[in-house]
């Protein structure tokens, strides 16, 4: 038989069955919450895929040119020959838009699967020791993400993108000693600047991919040679790992996921427009789009920026302007804490044991607080990010709105911290799942005449210590 | 068993047609909801059929326990240190060479690092200056030439110098406002004839075009963050997270009605920088 052939050619030449055997053979653990990483996998997958079709048609050039494409309220008018080349593909290349919008919802799906397994690494402890590795890499994905993320929807060159690299030069341009000189470097000059949709291009098709790829790659060599985490249950241990073999039957459950992956996305980018850069129109530095949002993972970012006072400070003569704290202190601050999160717990906990069973988040009250601070915290930003158009919808005044925001910024963190880490504990001391049948209490009448309740033994913890099997 | 099997007939078979049903699509013209959809059908096909097949028709393979990786036995670890280390201590035996080597390496990396200062321009001055010069006439973005009657009362427009129509530093906002309204120092309010007042256009937070004028109240106010200026005194910020006034332009307006520049903005225009003086 072929394969037969082909795994014996295999070893001949490279040594190969041991380590061909060893790892078809190896056991991958079974959990809803395994899919959050794969989907980001394969969403990036397809991002490289379309993307690779998108750069065939991209033209990154300020030279203008006269759109006389067949979107009629653009004719005549004078744009880059970025854009003018966008909308080509958007409008005159057969494929193009669709193409173009999957990459789009590819980008939005991909950061939603990175953050989302954050958190459930972060709730499940699953980022302990001896897998700090893997949370350092995936802190450095979630980073590139966002870089790759504004380096691309910064290309077209339209009126909503041209705000935000506006900002983003802003904010460099208020870093302490060097701004100017950094700004002027990357832009090429003053904004708009004469290289910037050129350089770009190369972060956002070379340098953030390769990146990405390492990193992806680093991390899942990681997580297969250490094996992923799982929940106790009835005879596992630490010492061991329980699940289905990669092949057949893991392979073909994950290649499934992928192609689902793919499918929702192509979904998505067919029936939801996203990103209509006809509706914005071409960047002019003298016009912003209104109301102009980033996508969400730069939503907090931008929220930052909407909701600190207006600080300015002088030193010696020099001046600190209002977008350094929230622009780069704060977020650096965030991502920060964010890496070093498993050495700072493992120092105040003084835990340095290797785990390899997740917890649930009762089991661990003091992080699944810090946990839900941090949720609100980053809910409340995105929020604040949209606030004309949050406040639009919700019928109120952007000022009175964002007096709002700015106090749940500030009360919220603490607020569902504690109620979370109340709730926690709770949970955790009566040793009960929180989707258990509702403790039965019973009572019986006493000799005086009175009723007392009957001391009974906490419910057996049936889900708590048995994570069903499902094979 | 069976009807699972069958369940991923149908997977299998639905996806084929939509991949035909893409080609079709495409031949005729191509159309991106469409496509979406039968793209949707075609990859969820062979995802779901995978799916179920792994799941419901595997039944044979069941949960297998493996033991995990473990540390190294203490005698490896401690191999391993030793060559590590035995490396190290081997290069730094030779003091001068070890020595000589990093200054070579840092002298290296410090020639890589003036390439980069190709990449742009020295900022200069040219954060203290715009295009704007004494004598400038102002013209709107279409490059037509800005006069006494382009504006109504309460309204505004965006004006340039006439020979740098559409430049980013330079762009500014005319607004005529009710004659004798304006709050302004004397020195200022003499560069700002019969109600015309010109500002910056540049935000001073991030650098947006504060593009809305809420004309009831007299406010310029930047669509990204919500700075909000009082036109009527001197710009100055009045809410959101500006801190600085928008600069503002010196204007006169000539006999025949046209209007000229005097001179550069009152400040530099756009956000905070470090060696903006206080």
């Amino acid at each position: 038989m072929i394969v037969r052939r082909w795994v014996d050619g295999v070893d001949e030449r490279l040594d190969g069955s041991s380590f061909i055997s060893r790892n078809l053979r190896k056991v991958f653990p079974d959990h809803w919450a395994f899919m959050l990483g794969e989907i980001a996998l394969y969403s990036f997958l397809l991002l490289v895929l379309t993307g690779t079709f998108l750069s065939f048609f991209y033209l990154a050039s300020d030279e203008p040119v006269t759109y006389t494409g067949p979107y009629q309220p653009l004719q005549g008018q004078t744009v880059s020959s970025a854009y003018d080349s966008v909308m080509r593909l958007s409008f005159e290349v057969r494929a193009g838009l669709v193409m173009r919008q999957i990459h789009h919802w590819a980008a939005l799906v991909f950061m939603g699967a990175v953050i989302a397994h954050i958190i459930r690494v972060f709730f499940t402890g699953a980022f302990r020791k001896p897998r700090e590795i893997s949370w350092l890499i995936g802190i450095g994905l979630f980073l590139s993400g966002i870089g790759a993320g504004f380096s691309g929807y910064s290309l077209p060159d339209d009126a909503l993108s041209g705000a935000g690299l506006r900002i983003a030069y802003s904010i460099i341009l208020s870093i302490p000693f060097v701004g100017a000189w950094v700004a002027y470097l990357f832009f090429g000059g003053e904004f708009p600047g004469p290289d910037i949709l050129n350089r770009l291009l190369v972060l956002h098709i070379f340098i953030i991919p390769v990146v990405i790829f390492t990193l992806l790659g680093a991390h899942l060599a990681v997580v297969w040679h250490q094996t992923h985490t799982q929940f106790r249950a009835s005879g596992r241990t630490e010492e061991t790992v329980t699940g289905t073999p990669v092949w057949p039957k893991f392979a073909l459950k994950s290649i499934g996921l992928a192609f689902t992956t793919f499918g929702v996305i192509a979904l998505l980018g067919g029936l939801f427009q996203v990103n209509p850069i006809w509706l914005y129109g071409p960047f002019v530095p003298y016009s912003t789009a209104s109301p102009s949002q980033p996508d969400y993972y730069i939503g907090w970012l931008e929220g930052l920026l909407r909701l600190w006072p207006n600080w300015e400070f002088h030193v010696f003569g020099h001046t600190v302007g209002e977008l350094l704290l929230p622009g780069l202190v704060v977020p650096g601050l965030v991502f920060t804490i964010l890496a070093l999160w498993p050495f700072l717990e493992a120092r105040a906990s003084g835990d340095y044991e290797w785990h390899h069973f997740a917890q649930h988040p009762r089991e661990a009250p003091v992080r699944s607080g810090f946990g839900a601070a941090g949720v609100t915290f980053f809910v409340v930003l995105v929020l604040a990010g949209g606030n004309d158009v949050v406040a639009k919808f919700l019928g109120i005044e952007v000022d009175s709105f964002n007096t709002v925001l700015r106090w749940t910024l500030v009360l919220g963190p603490v607020l569902s911290g504690v109620v979370t880490y109340w709730i926690c504990r709770d949970l955790r001391d009566r040793r009960r799942h929180p989707l258990s049948a509702p403790l039965r209490v019973a009572f019986r009448r006493n000799a005086a005449g009175g009723f007392e309740e009957i001391e009974s033994e906490p419910p057996v913890a049936g889900r708590e210590v048995e994570e069903p099997d499902r094979t | 068993m069976r009807r699972a099997s069958l369940v991923v007939a149908l997977a299998f078979g639905a996806a084929t047609l939509a991949a035909l049903g893409l080609f079709v699509v495409y031949i005729a013209g191509g159309q991106p909801q469409v496509e979406g959809a039968l793209l949707f059908v075609a990859l969820a096909g062979i995802g779901a059929g995978l799916m179920v097949w792994a799941t419901r028709l595997m039944t044979g393979i069941g949960q297998i326990t493996q033991s995990r990786r473990h540390a190294q036995p203490p005698e490896e670890k401690e191999a391993a240190a030793e060559a590590m280390a035995g490396g190290v201590e081997e290069m730094s035996r030779r003091r001068l060479l070890y020595r000589l080597l990093l200054g070579a390496a840092g002298a290296l990396g410090l020639a890589a690092i003036f390439p980069i200062r190709s990449l742009g321009r020295a900022p200069g001055a040219s954060l203290f200056r715009t295009e704007w010069r004494p004598g400038l006439r102002l013209v709107d973005v279409d490059g037509n030439l800005v006069t006494r009657n382009t504006l109504e009362v309460d309204s505004f427009t965006t004006v340039f110098p006439e020979d740098a129509v559409g430049s980013g530093d330079s762009q500014a906002v005319l607004i005529r406002v009710q004659s004798g309204s304006l709050q302004l120092p004397l020195d200022r309010l003499a560069v700002a004839p019969d109600g015309y007042v010109a500002y910056s256009k540049i935000c001073t937070h991030a650098g947006c075009a504060v593009g809305l004028y809420l004309a009831r109240v007299h406010q310029l106010r930047c669509p990204c963050h919500q700075s909000t200026f009082d036109v009527l005194n001197g710009a100055q910020p009045v809410y959101g997270p500006a801190a600085r006034a928008l600069p503002q332009l010196p204007i006169e307006i000539d006999p025949d009605g046209t209007m000229r520049a005097l001179g550069d903005f009152t400040a530099p225009v756009g956000p905070s920088f470090w060696d903006l003086p206080p």
